[in-house]
């Protein structure tokens, strides 16, 4: 089973709910932390990283000897990632998509495969139950959907479907989130009751809703002044089911802060996440 | 034109709010909000839309069932796994899709068509303080990085129609496509963080990204007094880094009220988290001046 936990707004607390859920995950698991731009989940799991591995993309490197500046290249690449000049072809390397759309036109076989550094893959152990995989975008680097495809491509090869996954997804709602969900059995949407949470929660369920998963949402920092906030009737009107209450605290806001897994802080809040846990294994 | 960005690496640190208020503080000034992903701005801020303008951008694959022989090849050359198989034939899974054309120029039916994409929509807007630009990218799309282009053009062309000479921008979380895309040209970073292990972690990458782009940066920590002991590492990495943090904001219930009131913090409550951030406004405009 795959799990993934996604919010429109970001700081609404999927790393929190991702951690904890994960502590007490009552079968074989991997926590993979799909949030390659600012990844947080192994500040909370210390997992032991055994293994790094340099994730690439293919991209087109002009050999000026062949290149006769016919643009046949420039002319397929959708991506802004190659222009004629009066000295030739120039590519713009951090533009290209990896397509490989220019290697089929060149008609003079003058472009060499190159490659561009996406980050880094990273994988280990949390403990004997639980591995653990993420991904850290290279500084400057944009395109975070490939090595998020790197992470995906990693779990099939090495894991099979032999264990579950509880994956840590990145914020917003456009490409890299849906990329990092699109094969998810179940999605998990952290909200917060404020107006703000309540328009991204919007937004999540548009885009969520399109992988045709069950979706639940988990609210965090219920009960305060805010919770009269029409979130609980939005969640009712779309039929959202709400899993799960996170209640607002100082004490969880400075357990948080310091890295603390709530579920591992009180048997309250384990037995809050134990419930997440069966009320999504039941949806599978 | 001076430009200033708000970002944050982590989500959730106050951007939106942080953005707000100085919006309201300002004066001369164009309010451009570039996270155009998850876009809250508006929310506080806009009083009536001026207008809305759709946003195409990037192209999608669609396969005629009726003209494919179901040969393979765009199967074959697809990098991005898109196109997948139905009883009907091969069709292109949209989500997967990048739209680069390769299977559309290799059929040899031509049974694929590549139809510009409807993306989003933009809008200028009308605040309480200055013109607003900002946009909603559909769920689920891509370009990101092409509409935040577009917006930041589309704020200097209003704010040379207008008179001003400052654009406030409030960015998105993370520090891929649209946050090197908001970055790019800017004069001056606001980095908001929070003193968690997260939002050190997270503020390291960013400054390292600002770095890595020779923007200029200066960080304020948000409810700093939640956890002081990591709000002095924060700081102490800001003083070996040459980075200075301009405001220490304390935690307070008014800033959320203050949301919900879907007002600005400095609109609504004239009280200690107002004044200091007024005092950080202050700072930073003497840096505009300066400039």
């Amino acid at each position: 089973m795959k799990v993934i936990i996604a919010s429109g707004k970001g700081g609404t607390g999927k790393t929190t709910v991702c951690a904890s859920l994960i502590s007490v995950w009552d079968s074989p698991v991997i926590a993979a932390d799909m949030d390659v731009e600012a990844p947080n989940l192994h500040l909370y799991l210390n997992p032991k990283i055994e293994e790094a591995r340099k994730a690439t993309i293919e991209i087109p490197i002009i050999d000026k000897e062949k290149c006769m500046r016919c643009g046949a290249c420039v002319e397929v690449c959708q991506f802004n990632a190659l222009t004629l000049t009066d000295d030739g072809v120039l590519s713009f390397p951090e533009m290209c998509h990896g397509c490989g759309g220019c290697f089929l036109a060149c008609p003079f076989g003058a472009i060499i495969s190159g490659e561009r550094e996406l980050g880094n893959v990273l994988w280990g152990k949390v403990n004997k139950n639980t591995d653990f995989i993420m991904g850290e975008l290279r500084i400057g680097e944009a395109m975070s959907p490939p090595l998020i495809r790197e992470i995906k491509k990693h779990l099939e090869n090495n894991f099979k479907n032999l264990k579950d996954i509880i994956m840590d997804a990145p914020p917003g709602t456009s490409c890299p989130p849906i990329n990092a969900a699109i094969d998810a059995d179940v999605i998990v949407l952290v909200a917060e009751p404020t107006p703000f949470g309540l328009h991204d929660l919007g937004l999540a369920r548009e885009a969520f809703k399109s992988l045709k998963k069950p979706i639940g949402v988990v609210i965090n920092r219920a009960g305060s002044k805010a919770h009269n906030f029409p979130i609980y009737e939005y969640c009712n009107a779309k039929k959202l089911p709400v899993w799960s209450e996170i209640p607002f605290s100082k004490e969880i806001a400075l357990a948080c802060s310091k890295g603390q897994v709530l579920a591992l802080f009180s048997d309250k809040y384990r037995a809050l996440f134990i419930d997440l846990m069966n009320k999504i294994k039941n949806y599978v | 034109m001076y430009e200033i960005t708000v970002i944050s690496g982590k989500g959730g640190t106050g951007k939106t709010v942080l953005t707000a208020a100085f919006a309201h503080l300002a004066s001369k000034h164009i309010i451009c909000d570039l996270d155009v992903d998850a876009s809250d701005l508006h929310i506080l801020l806009e009083r009536k839309r001026d207008f809305k303008k759709d946003f195409f951008s990037g192209n999608e694959a669609i396969i005629d069932q009726s003209k494919c022989i179901q040969c393979g090849s765009c199967t074959e050359l697809c990098k991005f796994e898109a196109i997948y198989k139905t009883e009907k034939g091969p069709s292109v899974d949209p989500i997967r899709c990048e739209g680069c054309g390769v299977c559309v120029k290799h059929c040899p039916q031509n049974a694929i068509s590549f139809p510009k994409k409807h993306c989003g929509e933009w809008y200028q807007s009308q605040t309480n303080f200055a013109p607003m630009i900002h946009a909603q990218l559909f769920p689920g799309e891509e370009n990101s990085g092409l509409l935040v282009s577009l917006l930041r053009k589309e704020a200097k062309k209003l704010a040379v129609e207008r008179g001003a000479n400052l654009l406030i921008c409030d960015g998105s979380p993370g520090m891929g496509c649209p946050v090197i895309s908001s970055l790019a040209g800017t004069n001056l970073a606001v980095i908001i963080t929070e003193p968690t292990l997260s939002g050190m972690h997270d503020l390291k990458r960013i400054l390292d990204l600002c770095k890595h782009f020779s923007i200029p940066a200066k960080v304020i920590i948000n409810k700093y007094d939640l956890n002081k002991d990591q709000a002095t590492l924060i700081e102490k990495y800001c003083v070996e880094n040459k980075t200075e943090v301009v405001s220490k904001i304390p935690y307070s219930k008014t800033v959320i009220e203050a949301v919900i009131m879907k007002k600005t913090i400095i609109e609504y409550d004239d009280g200690i988290v107002s004044d200091i951030i007024k005092e950080a406004w202050s700072k930073i405009k003497k840096e505009i001046t300066n400039a």
